[in-house]
């Protein structure tokens, strides 16, 4: 027993002077360490969907335009750019480029690339991001031919897109990964696998990876990169860390330049730090209301329970990452063509007014809460959203008087089959923007569109949506998707809650990077201040 | 013994088709697909995904696939993480969790033996009440508590060991505490119980009335003996063990193969839950077969083959 | 020595009855009077009548329930008005680690019994019958074994609860819990059957022609009881985390209720920030689990039939 011990504390003190070499990879060399959160699912751009894949392809791929922090394109692969009259042709003129193996990239190789994004065989999920592209639904639906996609290369460095109606989001949708240009030699040889070794992954970001194992990837500066005078750092290391607390240790530890989150509860304690960022994101949690369902068929009772919670405290004391409390759906951070934010000028739709949400209730039938049948707020097991609900259920007692609410918590795929199928009184759900406009939150509230699950349905909301697909004026396409949202809240099918925030510890010398208010970060120009 | 085996292997097989036969079917059953998504899929993208990776054959069409393919080695394609197949990623990550649960097992092992026959042979003493309370203390605070309070005291406080990702010989301290701790008490407990019941045997008091050493009889005569509870213990514990844990990997940010049992039913990835079921289940198996024919090695007295009734 | 006739003398009639006069003592009664003597094992006990006491007086007597919220005392330290403090949304911890240790103890006390039960009979069953008998029920174990719980799980949610929960559900938790947590248990047992059942006593009783109920209840089990005892109490910590982990995916106690694991689980992500949070029902867990072992040590101590004097 005591040799045992004994051996043990060997192995500890070993433990301990070994640990002094392998920390420190400085050797000179300017390293980046972030926390990309977790394994990616893949690393076929094409087949990728995820904010950590797109944190990594960010450093290793770009597309027609790069993103900035506000989620604005930029010229990037494609230099300039010309627009038809009626906004539904582009052509892009490529700059002269290199993929990171030195051979030249052209307007074909995009071109053979959206076509592989829309291929039915390939099957990817969000093949529909170049569903505004003319004859790609068809194709991808195996209803029409590849023939008549709307992608062209005219030349080496012209490619020309022809539209299905004005996309004004078009110039975001290409900076995206389905967008991406992948290395064709490559990926035909093993359309399968060519993503998963890093000679075949061939891309032409201002990074190349260099190696991955251990799940950490390495990447090195791509010197074949148009702009790779741009680039400062010497190495970029990601780990792909899933525990939050074991995360922010990692950080505090001096092992991680940036987090890829931050617990909730731990942030009044870090609050202190200047290391604390909340960054823009563009997102909103709410509830859903079941409108097939009674009560929630009244819309005095959607408006009473959504006017009785408390949000300044949900977000200050329950949530606490910087959270904006929500009063509509469509979260700011999304110009209009003036330039002004999307939300400032768009209203609150409602006030937070116990009064009136009493009153509502009782014209209802239901005065102070007797009454109110029992129902069940639904939630996918997370600890965060259980603290809210726990909060809201309390709120709704203690404001409305409505006592028998219960909480039901379902693991991932039951939630989404009790969501999608409206098994459900009210529901938690969360929207994440897929591009920088109104569009990516209004459009989905149709009448039977997959991703209502309140059962909304307004004729007149059916066809503005339809009226913006063809708006190719800018300015009145925005007074509609103003009315939409005019609309759709004053029915009040959901009952927004805040706006998402993206909270992260960032270490002070790290400057020069740009965390994407869709998400991902962008690590191109970043680099450690001395 | 050949028949014995013979036996064993045939109703092994037999087991594990029973397995994978109702893990096909619980999951299939279970509400949500592999590809039902937030954000939900335009109908014709969810069938060329499906048309993919033919989940919209009938259920016992890709049963009878999902066999055929079985037999010739080939799990399938992962539907989460597409690009690699199930075989891919069982042989990426089993060798992590395979070498950090050797070092947690030999850990247990080792620690919960030794204490287990100290306190048997001082029963009633300080000494049985102080290595077991502290033994105790690896039931009493689970993984994920002992993991992050590791974590806490050695990595942050101190700043001895690496909190957390893999790579060096270092970082598997923590996590092999962490996984052996519960069997540590566990096996002391154990072999303290059998070591007792042994001890007081006659055939034990003949060996001390022989005037064998007190050492001898200890060693040779009562291990041997008290080793069957444990050895019952180690069949499934190795094959858990060394198949990866989920909770201990999340903390530690092990790259091992348990995070995929746990999250390949929540992602209901049909081919990796399949895959990693027939994959531990060959393992517990195999494992058990050994312990069973272990069992005569210890003990002579245990019989293998059916008595002729 | 000379030796005489005298010496072959009958004894006297009445000192044989006189000699057997001592009260005939069971099992039961000797092992209870054994107990008495262990002052760790009565102690725990004590503590552990006293914490089911609480636990279901306690909260009638707090001025708090379990759900009340105070945004304005959120994670206070312990004072007069909480004395454990108040956890991230004000509620009081203390009234909350009652209500839990409901939860937590019926868990506990029904996965031990679980155990004992289901696992001692089919162990002992398998070990006894052995052959083909012992072939096929061990490889039913190694079946429960290798399909994963998690499966098992949410099959239940969707049976058992298929318009929502409502409220403690806490008969969903003891069902899962029955399906696998005899497993080791059946191993353990049948592994030492294996062995007892060649031994002298046991040929025997069976010369004598005992029923072979008879021999498995009288004979073999009582001289398992160490393995039994050690294997059920590990199974209580085992099974209070399992039920936090059920409680957390969505079966069984729903929110704002919670266990004691539930307590546990949900502090340690503001370890750093708010360790009272975690201590008081971490050490409420850890203190309770020491009870059930000592109980347990006591136990084996006291049924083990060799002690008997």
């Amino acid at each position: 027993m005591r040799k045992n011990l004994a051996m043990f504390f060997v192995v500890l003190l070993l433990a301990a002077s070994l640990a002094g070499c392998t920390t420190g990879t400085d050797n000179g060399e300017m390293v980046i360490q972030y926390n990309v959160g977790t394994e990616p699912e893949t690393m076929d751009v094409h087949l990728s969907t995820g904010i950590p894949e797109a944190s990594i392809m960010l450093q290793i791929y770009e597309g027609l335009t790069r993103m900035d922090a506000l989620g604005q394109p930029q010229a990037a692969l494609a230099k300039t750019w010309d627009i038809s009259e009626d906004k539904t042709e582009y052509t892009f003129h490529l700059r002269e480029s290199k993929w990171a193996n030195g051979e030249p990239l052209t307007a074909h190789d995009l071109a053979w690339s959206w076509k592989r994004s829309l291929d039915p065989e390939l099957a990817a999920d969000y093949a529909y991001m170049l569903y505004p592209i003319e004859g790609a639904e068809a194709y991808n639906s195996g209803k029409g031919n590849l023939a008549d996609v709307g992608i062209e290369a005219v030349d080496d460095l012209t490619l020309k897109v022809k539209l299905v109606g004005p996309t004004p989001y078009f110039l975001s949708l290409v900076s995206f990964k389905t967008y991406y240009p992948v290395y064709k030699q490559f990926v035909e040889a093993d359309p399968e696998g060519w993503h998963l070794k890093v000679e075949t992954t061939v891309a032409n970001g201002p990074f190349k990876m260099e190696k991955w194992e251990n799940n950490q990837i390495e990447f090195v500066p791509n010197e074949h990169y148009w702009d790779a005078g741009a680039v400062k750092a010497d190495r970029l290391v990601f780990s792909m860390v899933e525990n939050a607390s074991t995360e922010l240790t990692m950080f505090e530890n001096g092992d991680l330049h940036m987090t890829n989150t931050v617990p909730g509860q731990e942030i009044p304690r870090l609050k202190a730090m200047p290391e604390l960022h909340i960054f823009p994101y563009l997102g909103t949690y709410y509830y859903i209301f079941n409108m097939e369902k009674a009560p929630f068929d009244d819309i005095r009772v959607r408006k009473a329970l959504t006017m009785a919670i408390d949000r300044q405290k949900i977000v200050d004391k329950v949530t606490q990452g910087g959270q904006l409390p929500a009063f509509a759906f469509v979260p700011p951070g999304i110009p209009e063509p003036n330039g002004n934010d999307f939300r400032e000028k768009g209203r609150d739709y409602f006030e937070e007014n116990l009064e009136t949400a009493k009153d509502l209730l009782a014209a209802a039938g239901y005065p102070n809460g007797e009454g109110f049948p029992a129902f069940s707020i639904l939630y996918n097991t997370s600890e965060d959203h259980k603290l809210i609900a726990e909060a809201i259920q309390e709120m709704w007692k203690q404001n409305l008087g409505i006592t028998n609410v219960t909480l039901t918590n379902e693991e991932w795929g039951t939630y989404l089959q009790s969501r999608d199928e409206g098994a459900f009184t009210v529901a938690r759900a969360g929207w994440i923007g897929d591009y920088n406009d109104p569009n990516t939150f209004l459009d989905m509230w149709t009448t039977g569109n997959g991703n209502n699950n309140s059962g909304y349905t307004n004729a007149e909301y059916d066809k503005l949506v339809a009226e913006c697909l063809q708006e190719s004026d800018m300015n009145s396409r925005n007074e509609k998707l103003h009315r939409m949202e005019d609309i759709f809240m004053e029915e009040m099918p959901i009952m927004p809650i805040y706006y998402y925030t993206l909270p992260a510890m960032v270490s002070e010398n790290l400057k020069g990077y740009s965390s994407i208010i869709i998400g991902g970060v962008d690590f191109k120009t970043a680099y450690i201040a001395e | 013994m050949l028949e014995f085996v013979v036996r064993r292997l045939l109703s092994a097989i037999l087991a594990i088709w029973v397995v994978i036969t109702v893990t096909f079917f619980f999951m299939h059953a279970i509400p949500g697909g592999p590809f039902q998504r937030d954000k939900v899929l335009p109908p014709a993208i969810k069938e060329n995904i499906e048309k993919r990776y033919k989940l919209d054959d009938p259920l016992l069409v890709q049963y009878k696939d999902y066999m055929l393919n079985l037999l010739k080695g080939d799990l399938g394609p992962s539907f989460k993480y597409r690009g690699q197949t199930v075989n891919g990623i069982i042989a990426a990550r089993f060798p992590v969790s395979l070498q950090l649960g050797l070092v947690a097992f030999a850990f247990a092992l080792l620690v919960g033996v030794s204490v287990g026959i100290v306190a048997a042979l001082n029963q009633g003493k300080i000494l049985d009440y102080l290595v077991m309370s502290f033994s105790t203390l690896g039931v009493a605070i689970p993984s994920f508590i002992l993991g992050t309070l590791l974590m806490l005291v050695l990595s942050y406080k101190l700043g001895l060991l690496p909190p957390a990702t893999w790579g060096t010989p270092l970082h598997i301290i923590m996590p092999a505490i962490s996984l052996g701790a519960l069997p540590t008490a566990y096996i002391a407990r154990l072999t303290r119980s059998s070591m007792l019941d042994v001890l007081s045997q006659d055939y034990m008091k003949t060996a001390k009335a022989k005037g064998l050493p007190r050492r001898r009889i200890v060693w040779v005569h009562a291990i041997k003996n008290a080793i069957i509870p444990v050895l019952t213990y180690s069949g499934p514990l190795l094959a858990g063990i060394i198949t990866g844990t989920f909770v201990v990997e999340n903390i530690f940010a092990v790259p091992g193969l348990g995070k995929h049992f746990v999250t390949s039913i929540y992602n209901r990835d049909y081919t990796v839950i399949l895959g990693t079921t027939v994959f531990y289940s060959m393992i517990l198996i195999g494992l058990n077969m050994l312990v069973d024919i272990a069992y005569s090695q210890f003990d002579p007295r245990i019989k293998l083959s059916a008595r002729k009734e | 020595m000379a030796i005489s006739p005298e010496l072959f003398k009958p004894l006297d009639k009445n000192r044989v009855q006189a000699d057997e006069a001592r009260p005939s003592i069971t099992y039961w009664q000797d092992a209870w009077r054994r107990l008495k003597k262990n002052p760790l094992a009565i102690t725990s006990l004590i503590f552990i009548a006293l914490l089911t006491l609480t636990a279901i007086v306690g909260p009638f007597l707090s001025p708090y329930s379990y759900s009340d919220q105070d945004f304005d005392n959120i994670h206070l330290r312990p004072c007069r008005e909480h004395p454990f403090g108040t956890d991230n949304l004000g509620r009081d911890i203390l009234v909350r680690t009652m209500y839990g240790a409901r939860i937590s103890l019926a868990v506990g006390f029904v996965a031990a019994i679980t155990t004992c039960v289901i696992g001692v009979l089919f162990g002992g069953i398998s070990g006894l019958a052995g052959g083909k008998i012992d072939n096929l029920m061990m490889r039913f174990v190694d079946i429960m074994y290798s399909i994963p719980f998690l499966l098992w799980v949410i099959m239940l949610i969707v049976i058992l609860d298929p318009e929502g929960s409502k409220g403690v559900n806490l008969s969903s938790i003891f069902i899962a819990l029955g399906i696998v947590y005899w497993l080791p248990m059946a191993r353990i047992v049948r592994a030492q059957i294996l062995s007892l059942k060649e031994q002298e006593f046991i040929l025997a009783a069976t010369t004598i022609g005992a029923k072979k109920r008879k021999i498995l209840l009288q004979h073999l089990i009582p001289n398992v009881m160490g393995s039994i005892i050690v294997t059920a109490t590990i199974s209580i910590p085992e099974a209070i985390f399992t039920e936090s982990f059920l409680s957390f995916i969505g079966l069984g106690v729903s929110a704002p209720m919670a266990s004691w694991g539930m307590l546990a689980s949900d502090a340690l992500t503001t370890l750093r920030s708010y360790p009272h949070v975690l201590v008081f029902p971490a050490v409420a867990i850890c203190i309770t689990l020491l009870a059930f072992n000592f109980i347990g040590d006591g136990l084996r101590d006291a049924l083990d039939p060799k002690m008997r004097k």
